[in-house]
């Protein structure tokens, strides 16, 4: 009997009892849309990332003040003091290729503006940072070199740091905000930029002059940190050997001693996150494909109890001339119609579920068409293997008793 | 003209466990075309297990079985199929009609297994000059569970008549059907019988299905003990015209 014939007997039978295939396709419905959601969310993640790099320039390098161990001491980044504007000025003017360099301070405390105040970063900076982060403002303007020479009190507000001091809609440029006690003036406002690669969110902070951060807010003389861009992306790793050699001469590090600083470029920073978000991808498609494996197990279990609830239909058909081939074939069509089927219903809705996800709670998904062509053949070897058993059980029937069976 | 059915020396012995079952110990017998023959006998006789050989669905251990002339005895699994197939159509006691589906395509099923494809709508006309010759083309298609039993029996046997086989063999065809309905499905065997020469074998353990058929064999342990003629055959058009009006619902 040909292959379309079985077809459209596996079908007709499917047919017949709705609800049922129905609910045995659920389990496969779940399973394959769950893979591909979780697969779509751990790549929407690397993507981000990915778009990061390419948005903050490949060029990137910040070197931290402090190592782990220093002096068999474990310090942590930025808890040292040994990192100062001179180390700073000596990079900009003795390393060839470093295009805009930034020092960097930061500290977290009280801001207040009018009746309203907020906790947040303020990131003391200097001129080149909108430059090195490809960080356009949405208003006003950034400090100039003198606000930096002179310690100024002005202020640049991140979108985050603007809406809970100002409201969403307010332009604050030109107003008067209190940052430990002491007025500064708003004299711009960045445009949106969401997370950095390294996790802070970049848009809750207010960005001041280093200098005004040191001497003004924090008493300080030494640096955090230092942000410099390379002037082209082959360089970047070889500033960043310099950078090194430089500062272990400039801090009179014996060879052999460990840094005690960290010189890192923004692509080793992605790539540590970006495996991490792989692990993570591989984690939840795992669990996801346990739930696949349950719907092929669920499938097979209700083949059987197809079977056995089926067994006269069996026997007559037996009796009326289907070859245990026909009915072989019959079952194992009927098992990779349900999964085929689920599996393609699933594809939508982890599609739909993962377009949903990023517009409704801006979660960045990203379907790829390998994942849907895995998922589908995954689906149809699922029926093909889960449905085998039953329908070799079917196809086994001894048409007497069968025809016997109450 | 040859018999359509002959079997000689016909034994099948089961192994249960340790024990063997002979349930047949030697039976020989024709059927020529055309004749309606009861088949009867308590059960354990061996009359169902010879109604399985006779139908294909099993081997004999020993002896030999020609149908339509051709031996059966030792034909594989696939090959009986396609006997049962084109050579005997089968109607059960219990209808064994699939459920959710209409008559027509109840009728039709015979047509998909038959070893080459035909034509939907061939199988479409031939299912329903079955329908026609069981008097249910109007129902074609209702679903068994808007039939009553008679009705249901009479697609199961527009089922065994699509192929045009030369044997029906029907296992107690009436057991499931209240007396009226019994008459009205051995009035189509008789018809069918009379009309189409088509032969009929029967197995029944009640004496007064069997007198409907033209010869009684009887069954006891495993063989035949006895195998004559209806004495006075009975006519089941004739009944129904003698039975009171009652509501019908043909």
């Amino acid at each position: 009997m040909s292959v379309l014939m079985t077809f459209l007997i596996a079908l007709k039978a499917l047919n017949r009892n709705k609800m049922r295939t129905t609910l045995t396709m659920l389990g496969m419905i779940i399973g394959v849309g769950a893979v591909i959601t979780m697969v779509a969310l751990g790549r929407g993640a690397q993507q981000s990332i990915e778009d990061q790099i390419k948005s903050a320039g490949t060029n990137m390098i910040i070197v931290s003040a402090g190592n782990w161990t220093v002096g068999g001491v474990r310090q942590g980044q930025g808890a040292s003091s040994t990192l100062t504007e001179p180390d700073a000025d000596a990079i900009r003017e003795s390393i060839s290729g470093v295009q805009y360099l930034a020092a960097g301070v930061s500290t977290r405390t009280q801001v207040v503006a009018g009746n309203m105040n907020w906790f947040t970063r303020i990131q003391g900076t200097d001129i080149d940072i909108p430059l090195i982060r490809a960080w356009p403002m949405a208003s006003g303007a950034f400090f100039t070199p003198q606000d930096v020479s002179s310690s100024a009190k002005v202020a640049v507000l991140g979108s985050v740091a603007r809406e809970n001091l100002f409201g969403p809609d307010a332009d604050p440029v030109g107003q008067v905000i209190r940052i430990k006690n002491q007025p500064f003036k708003v004299i711009g406002v960045m445009s949106s930029k969401g997370q950095a690669a390294m996790g802070d969110d970049q848009d809750d902070q207010i960005l001041v002059p280093y200098t005004t951060a040191q001497r003004k807010l924090m008493g300080i003389t030494y640096i955090n940190n230092i942000t410099i861009s390379a002037a082209s992306a082959p360089q970047t790793l070889r500033v960043a050997d310099d950078i090194i050699a430089l500062l272990r001469v400039r801090h009179k590090i014996m060879p052999g001693d460990p840094d005690d600083f960290m010189v890192r470029t923004l692509e080793e920073m992605a790539s540590l996150r970006s495996e991490a978000v792989q692990t993570m991808t591989s984690l939840l498609a795992a669990i996801a494909g346990v739930s696949l494996l349950v719907g092929g197990i669920g499938i097979m279990n209700i083949m059987l109890v197809s079977v056995t609830e089926r067994t006269r239909e069996i026997g007559l058909r037996l009796a009326i001339g289907a070859r245990g081939r026909d009915v072989l074939l019959q079952f194992l069509v009927e098992a990779v119609v349900i999964s085929i089927v689920g599996g393609l219903i699933g594809i939508g809705l982890g599609v739909g579920l993962s377009k949903g996800l990023t517009s409704g709670l801006a979660w960045p998904t990203s379907v790829s068409a390998d994942a849907i062509g895995a998922a589908f053949g995954f689906a149809a070897i699922t029926g093909i293997f889960f449905g085998f058993y039953p329908a070799r059980k079917a196809a086994g029937l001894d048409p007497i008793e069968a025809l016997r069976y109450e | 003209m040859p018999p359509v059915i002959s079997v000689q020396d016909l034994t099948k012995t089961y192994v249960v466990g340790e024990v063997e079952v002979r349930a047949l110990r030697g039976v020989s017998m024709d059927v020529q075309p055309g004749e309606f023959v009861a088949v009867t006998g308590p059960s354990g006789s061996g009359k169902s297990t010879f109604m399985h050989i006779i139908g294909c669905l099993d081997r004999p251990t020993g002896g030999t079985y020609i149908l339509d002339g051709r031996d059966v005895s030792k034909l594989s699994k696939d090959e009986l199929a396609l006997v049962r197939n084109r050579k005997i159509g089968f109607v059960f006691q219990g209808f064994n009609l699939l459920s959710r589906t209409s008559a027509l395509d109840n009728v039709e099923l015979p047509l998909l297994y038959q070893g080459h494809a035909m034509r939907k709508a061939e199988r479409h006309t031939r299912a329903m000059k079955a329908l026609s010759a069981v008097g249910l083309n109007e129902r074609a298609h209702h679903h068994p569970n808007q039939l009553s039993g008679g009705q249901q029996q009479r697609v199961a046997i527009a089922r065994a008549l699509i192929n045009e086989p030369p044997i029906i063999l029907a296992d107690e065809p009436t057991g499931n059907l209240d007396t009226r309905t019994s008459i009205e499905v051995m009035g189509i065997f008789q018809r069918l019988n009379q009309e189409q020469g088509l032969t009929i074998l029967v197995i029944t353990h009640e004496l007064d299905i069997a007198e409907y058929g033209t010869r009684i064999i009887g069954f006891r342990d495993g063989r035949i003990v006895s195998d004559k003629p209806v004495a006075r055959r009975r006519h089941a058009e004739e009944e129904l015209a003698a039975l009171p009006a009652m509501a019908l619902d043909d």
